[in-house]
């Protein structure tokens, strides 16, 4: 038996835990957009920054 | 597709004479100046927008309620307080309608959907919205939008898309899409919107309106329904860079009931919008911001470089990486504003927002702190650019209006999904707050394309000034479509 998905696996476990009722049909589409996030997050990720770099929640310009 | 609910008051007459036969296409400064010198009357005004709502609305979809009871009853108060002699604000008369995630007194704020509609009707109005009536406008409705104003299309599968006036089968941008619709299609000179990722800029480009996002903490936000608290702005839609000084002025100012806003006195921009231009330094944003844009957003941006020369190119630092950052904050906190509806109202969001919020439920909680530092570099790289350039010009949009309805669109050659693309060049500037007006080009297919006018932080003058140079040269304007006629 193959391992699951990794992606499927986090949606079943994080609507579990976070108590979002999921239909089915939802899934695909979930599933698309969490690949996307996904891909944008790992490009930020991907970016160097030092320890103490500040982050800036609440945005001063 | 639901009609706008008109509250009360009779729209007919109002006493139309020569001089309003054109207000449909009349800015907003030339309507108060009107009403001040007794050419018009803030009544004869109303009544005639309010008409014009009538007549067009069914087409373009723009609002979703029109205040008429009470619009009247502010309009005659004007009038009265004129012929007693009492001075009129800069705004004295001017109709005006707001994206309906801004407080309204006496409505729920439903911000584009079913689910706040169940809301109590707020009890006051919006500190923007007040602001704008202590200047003499009149409000005279709340306009579609984007369900929770995660959307840059204009649809809305509760109220039916918002339409374009240049072309009704075309989209009007989100998500202040009926702000964008209402004031490209004549219906009222000054329209409000949010911006949290471009949805200003956007429609203000898809529409051919002008467009103003102000610095992060600028204006308040104080009685608007939120998405992202760290990324939201509200701003103007207007058909001149004029009466979008003469909005934001009357706007500005600190509020305690928004602990965002900035502790910042006034900074009115309409006093020295004809200072010249000749010392401004401009920069045109190279490589991320041309890549994947579509021969009309060039075209308008060129169009725009040309009427300046000389301008130098310049590279945007991690631009790319700065817009996925503002996605990862984006659909986090929108996520966490609305996990408790997900949990137990889920199927009455739009599914196409309903899906988003939940994958971004979903994410892990370490990409959003490495989003926010990320930020606080990428603000940093980019002041460092301010000190050598003025304003930046870049594309609003990559494409013009698309059909209402489509999925996919052509960025570098490839096919890519629609909706999450339509704000590449706009996330990465409101990211960081940057001010920005969007200015519409008229191009020869009949669709027209805004250019990002960006300033440094807290230079919302110099923006708007270029923009208002641009427009005398005849360079930049809002076309005006045939509807509207």
């Amino acid at each position: 038996m193959s391992a699951p998905d990794p992606a499927d696996a986090l949606i079943d476990a994080a609507a579990a835990l976070l108590e979002i009722p999921l239909r089915p049909e939802w899934r695909p589409a979930i599933r698309a957009h969490l690949e996307i996030s996904l891909a944008q997050a790992r490009l930020v990720a991907a970016f160097d920054l030092p320890d103490e770099a500040e982050p800036a929640p609440v945005f001063g310009a | 597709m639901s009609g706008a609910h008109m509250s009360g008051a009779h729209m007919s007459g109002g006493g139309l004479n020569a001089p309003e036969a054109d207000l449909a296409w009349t800015g907003a400064g030339d309507i108060a100046a009107g009403i001040r010198a007794g050419r018009l009357t803030a009544t004869g005004v109303v009544a005639a927008a309010l008409a014009r709502i009538a007549r067009d609305n069914p087409r373009l979809n723009a609002f979703t309620d029109v205040t008429a009871a009470r619009a009247v009853a502010r309009a005659r108060a004007i009038d009265a307080g004129l012929a007693a002699g009492r001075p009129a604000g800069p705004l004295a008369g001017v109709p005006f309608a707001v994206k309906n995630l801004i407080d309204i007194a006496g409505l729920p704020t439903r911000a584009g959907s079913a689910i706040n509609r169940d809301h109590p009707p707020a009890g006051r109005d919006a500190t923007l919205v007040a602001r704008l009536e202590a200047a003499g406008a009149v409000l005279v409705g709340g306009l579609n939008m984007g369900e929770y104003a995660y959307d840059f299309t204009g649809e809305n599968v509760h109220d039916g898309p918002s339409r374009n006036p240049h072309d009704l089968a075309r989209m009007t941008g989100g998500s202040s899409g009926g702000s964008g619709g209402a004031v490209a299609g004549g219906l009222v000179p000054i329209a409000l919107g949010s911006d949290t990722n471009g949805s200003i800029r956007v429609p203000a480009s898809f529409c051919g309106v002008f467009g103003l996002k102000p610095t992060y903490g600028r204006l308040s936000r104080a009685g608007s329904f939120p998405f992202v608290a760290s990324l939201d702005h509200l701003g103007p839609l207007a058909r001149s860079a004029a009466d979008l000084a003469l909005a934001y002025d009357a706007m500005q100012g600190p509020d305690p009931a928004d602990p965002v806003c900035a502790e910042r006195a006034a900074e009115p921009v309409s006093p020295t919008l004809d200072a010249p231009i000749d010392g401004l330094r401009i920069a045109i944003a190279g490589g991320y911001f041309r890549a994947g844009a579509c021969l009309e957003a060039i075209s308008a941006l060129e169009t725009v470089a040309a009427a300046l020369r000389p301008v130098r190119a310049i590279e945007l630092p991690e631009a790319a990486r700065a817009r996925a950052a503002a996605f990862v904050i984006t659909t986090t906190e929108g996520a966490a504003l609305h996990l408790a509806r997900l949990r137990t109202r889920a199927g009455d969001f739009d599914p196409d927002v309903r899906d988003r919020l939940i994958a971004g439920a979903m994410l892990p909680a370490a990409h959003v702190a490495q989003a926010q530092k990320f930020r606080r570099w990428y603000r940093d790289a980019m002041l460092a650019l301010f000190a050598s350039v003025d304003v930046i010009l870049a594309p609003a949009t990559p494409c013009v209006a698309p059909r209402i309805g489509q999925k996919t669109l052509v960025l570098d050659g490839t096919e890519v999904p629609l909706r999450p693309n339509i704000g590449i060049y706009t996330q990465p500037i409101s990211f960081i707050g940057l001010p920005v007006v969007a200015v519409p080009v008229a191009l020869p297919g009949g669709l027209p394309a805004a250019v990002q006018l960006i300033g440094a932080p807290w230079r919302e003058d110099l923006v708007l000034r270029l923009a208002h140079a641009l427009e005398r040269r005849g360079v930049v304007g809002a076309p005006r479509p045939p509807m509207a006629a």
